[in-house]
């Protein structure tokens, strides 16, 4: 259970000069509860509490993460803080003033129906172990597993120019898992690919979907996997579900939109970017039929959010209209660093550590196409679901991800069913060769928990939501 | 640090009912992070972070529950309280474990290492004045990190140590760069300086016109840094026992169609470097020395105390995780000055990136150059390539096609600062690999 703090009253401790000072407090505690093979392997309950000082001096920013959350243990924060930051100043990368933390007040409060947290324990492990059951379809399954973790996040900012904010979220990730062996062929099929399946969301989310049937289609997938044909190699259509569009944009449009990437913070660690800054306002990022929203406004989708932890009020922004680029992944500060406009996503994993450019839910809006219409389109080509392995560059050029099911697509029909199905490109022709956008009907809202980036380094949760979508001519091919 | 852990420690168990076992361990730093970009400063600040991890075992049941200390010692007793009460409302509602593991009272260890490490005060000075006229980006990690575990049948054990990371890219006018982590204890300033000269030379390598290369197989060099990287892959769906019970696992081809690796490849969990605690979660200590493959042949995996009662094997008392704490590769016998030479034509590759298993039951990964990598003719370097993609099987390059293994190891730090900073690192040669499967 979280300590209340009076956060307010802990900025009078902060006794020095400085230009600005915000505290940012963060509580958050995970519950993960997980069955595998029949038998509990998770039953814990992890939290994390502390604040983060930051002071502004000589236009550099420092800080101090602390746990002591006491007069006393701030004003040290604050000193220390300072110290850092005068220290760095005469090698300032970039001379801030408090523009870049604006003043705002407010509140956020995930949506949700029925509060999650009022599952017993009980009543979690034999869900799960039902879900466990469900998805061991045969003996050649020889493991399953099912997870679901309730994650509670309380954030609360004030600072010296007037800054209050208070965020709340509720957010679960749900997977569900079944790995097939014959011989050496080991096959496992997923709820989602990779954790993919986390939302902001209530009890009704579990409620809504049919658990047992949904664990036992993974597992006669991964039993129908063992028998399946190797996917085909060469060049052909691929037509990507939700579940694996999420990886695709996230690795090939998200991270090489962050502004900090293009400005070169992130050489050392993530890398760079292909997109320069110039290229905003004129590179043809993808066809006409790309259209990419930042949009932490989805009320269900993992990385929703009022403000940052800057305090800049989030909105709704195009990134790609139409194929252009329009606009970067920049918070305050990376738009006055950079001259460009950008979006509220200047976001910290947690109180111990600062904020930098991170995506939030980064989504390819929906077209016009059907299902049928889009599989009906192709001659020669895979269907893809799922994903299982991911890479790509520094500079978020060549990729390569691997998914865990497939189908071959003949004539405008989906037909057998194909393993180890992998495919590769270069970002930017791969997004010019997008020929079909899904409608509202294919549309699927997935996330991940685990977006590493930053130094020191930073896991954060993101949303990625995606109609299915066509694309021409890729490489494809199976397994070794 | 540590008396706040056994005061905390000490009255929990106090607390705990007869029919009750708890474990308490404790992860925690102060650290300094100076964040770099362009020989400037982009982000600095310290950090003072410590998590008490609780492990109960009662009814049948384990659960686990962690909170942040304050170090205001009230607060945190109640916190834990709570914690112990939650964890034994669960124990009555939850399924029960038949694989418990009860932790042991295997003996206790006491470890303080000092050094003569980088002042928090000083830092600023003794980097940003060396790093000028050059585009160096990366990070200073610098401070104390603490480790303790102690349970109720009377184990306890403690680890604390000092250290510094500058991990950082030096970057030429063309984009190409060279990577170079200066770590360690105790900080030497003249150390520091002709390091990061070594890197500024390397660098002007890289001003070399860069030589484009086809996908195709290649003769390939991998420096200690990119086969570090290659050995890191065996703590995720490969060493770990468990994962090999579970039909998830690269070494299922050598466990279960005896398949061998070259005989130049000996890879051992060595402890003796003494740069992480040889303490797990649990309290369990592990032997010094666990040999994994030697001279080719898988003799061991890494095996929990929960994965030996599930599976019936025996513990060798690896984290629960069964990851590879302190990897140590055997050397060979290829001396560093005739590595051009026994390249003739093909690749040396200083680093890799963005590793992933592709095909992981056939041990293949998928990943890509990055930093100094070179195009090497008749025993000479040309010039750096470009970023290209990899694709191939561990089978093959610690396998049939590992021509020849470095003469000389190296320690390469863990640089990780998920969470918290990572201990350790891997100590490990760079090897000849017949051919390399280029992609992309």
């Amino acid at each position: 259970m979280r300590d209340k703090i009076n956060l307010k009253s802990l900025l009078d401790a902060v006794n020095v000069p400085a230009d600005w000072v915000g505290i940012r407090e963060v509580y958050e505690s995970n519950t993960p509860r997980m069955i595998r093979d029949g038998i509990p392997v998770s039953n814990g309950h992890y939290s994390t509490h502390g604040v983060m000082v930051e002071v502004l001096v000589n236009g550099q920013f420092g800080y101090f993460g602390t746990p002591d959350i006491s007069k006393k243990g701030i004003e040290e924060a604050s000193n220390k803080a300072y110290f850092q930051a005068k220290a760095a100043s005469k090698y300032a990368l970039h001379r801030f003033t408090d523009e870049v933390r604006p003043k705002s007040a407010g509140k956020y409060s995930s949506e949700f129906e029925k509060d999650l947290r009022d599952i017993s324990a009980k009543d979690i492990n034999i869900m799960l172990l039902d879900a466990c059951n469900a998805l061991k379809v045969s003996d050649k399954i020889v493991s399953a597993s099912s997870l679901a973790n309730v994650i509670e996040t309380n954030f609360h900012f004030v600072s010296s120019n007037g800054s209050d904010v208070v965020q709340d979220f509720l957010m679960l990730e749900f997977d569900l898992s079944a790995t097939a062996v014959d011989g050496a062929n080991q096959q496992t099929r997923t709820f989602g690919g990779m954790r993919g399946t986390c939302r902001q969301t209530g009890r009704e989310f579990l409620d809504n979907i049919e658990i047992l049937a949904q664990a036992n289609k993974i597992g006669n997938q991964a039993i129908e996997l063992l028998s399946a044909d190797e996917t085909p190699t060469g060049e052909m259509d691929i037509v990507i579900a939700p579940d694996q569009m999420m990886l695709q944009i996230h690795e090939s449009i998200g991270h090489a939109l962050e502004v900090d990437r293009i400005l070169g913070d992130e050489r050392n660690y993530a890398g760079w970017s292909f997109v320069k800054l110039e290229d905003f306002g004129k590179m043809q990022y993808g066809s006409k039929h790309m259209n990419i929203t930042f949009d932490p406004t989805v009320s269900s989708e993992f990385a929703s959010y009022a403000f940052d932890d800057g305090g800049l009020k989030a909105e709704r922004e195009y990134l790609i209209k139409d194929g252009l680029l329009v606009r970067g992944l920049g918070g305050k500060e990376s738009q006055v660093r950079s001259g460009l406009e950008g979006v509220a996503n200047f976001r910290a994993s947690s109180w111990n550590r600062a904020p930098i450019d991170r995506m939030a839910n980064i989504n390819l809006e929906p077209g016009e196409s059907s299902f049928d219409e889009i599989i009906g389109s192709v001659e020669k080509g895979i269907y893809v679901e799922s994903n299982r392995s991911w890479s790509i560059d520094d500079y978020r050029n060549k990729f390569q991800f691997g998914c865990e099911y497939g189908k071959m697509i003949e004539n405008g029909k989906l037909t057998k069913t194909i393993k180890n199905p992998n495919y590769r490109g270069i970002s930017n022709p791969f997004w010019n060769s997008l020929k079909m956008v899904g409608n509202g009907d294919t549309y699927g809202i997935y996330g991940t928990p685990n977006c590493g980036k930053g130094e020191p380094n930073q896991v954060i949760r993101v949303g990625h939501a995606s109609p299915l979508c066509l694309f021409e001519n890729i490489q494809v091919f199976g397994g070794a | 640090m540590e008396n706040q852990f056994k005061t905390i420690s000490k009255t929990l168990f106090s607390l705990i009912n007869k029919d009750e076992v708890l474990t308490v361990s404790l992860t925690g730093e102060k650290s300094q992070f100076i964040r770099l970009n362009n020989a400037k400063i982009r982000q600095t600040g310290l950090v003072n972070d410590t998590d008490i991890n609780l492990k109960m075992i009662s009814n049948g049941t384990t659960c686990t529950g962690s909170f942040t200390l304050s170090g205001n010692d009230s607060f945190d007793l109640g916190r834990a309280k709570s914690e112990i009460e939650r964890m034994r409302t669960e124990s009555s509602q939850i399924l029960k474990d038949p694989y418990v593991t009860m932790p042991s009272e295997s003996g206790s260890s006491h470890e303080i290492k000092r050094s003569n490490g980088l002042s928090f005060e000083n830092a600023v000075d003794a980097i940003m004045p060396s790093i000028q006229g050059v585009d160096f980006v990366g990070i200073l990690s610098n401070g104390r990190m603490f480790r303790g575990n102690a349970n109720s049948l009377g184990q306890e054990h403690w680890f604390e140590t000092e250290s510094f990371s500058l991990d950082y890219s030096l970057v030429a006018k063309n984009h190409q760069m060279v990577k170079g982590t200066f770590a360690g204890t105790d900080w030497n300033q003249n150390n520091f300086e002709q390091y990061l000269d070594q890197s500024k030379k390397k660098l002007k390598m890289m001003e070399l016109n860069p030589v484009k290369i086809d996908t195709g197989n290649y003769k390939t060099w991998f420096e200690p840094a990119a086969v570090s990287d290659f050995i890191n892959m065996f703590s995720w769906n490969g060493i770990s026992e468990a994962s090999i019970q579970q039909g998830c696992s690269g070494f299922g081809r050598m466990r279960n169609e005896n398949i061998k690796l070259s005989a130049k490849f000996s890879i051992s969990e060595d402890f003796s470097l003494g740069l992480v605690p040889k303490f797990n979660s649990n309290g369990e200590v592990s032997v010094e020395r666990v040999p994994i493959i030697s001279s080719g042949e898988l003799k061991n995996t890494l095996v929990s105390s929960r994965t030996a009662s599930e599976y019936g094997q025996v513990s060798n008392y690896a984290e629960p995780s069964e990851h590879l704490r302190s990897p140590s590769m055997a050397p060979g016998e290829l001396n560093q000055n005739d590595i051009l030479n026994e390249i003739d034509r093909g690749l040396y590759l200083s680093n890799i990136h963005y590793l992933n298993w592709s095909d992981n039951p056939k041990g293949r990964i998928t990943g890509l150059t990055r930093y100094a990598c070179f195009w090497v003719e008749s025993g000479e370097i040309v010039g750096p390539i470009d970023t290209m993609r990899f694709d191939d099987s561990f089978y093959n390059y610690f396998g049939d096609s590992l021509l020849q293994v470095g003469k000389e190891t190296e320690f390469i730090p863990s640089t990780s600062t998920y969470g918290n900073r990572e201990m350790g690192g891997t100590t490990c040669p760079g090897i000849l690999a017949d051919s390399f499967a280029l992609t992309l």
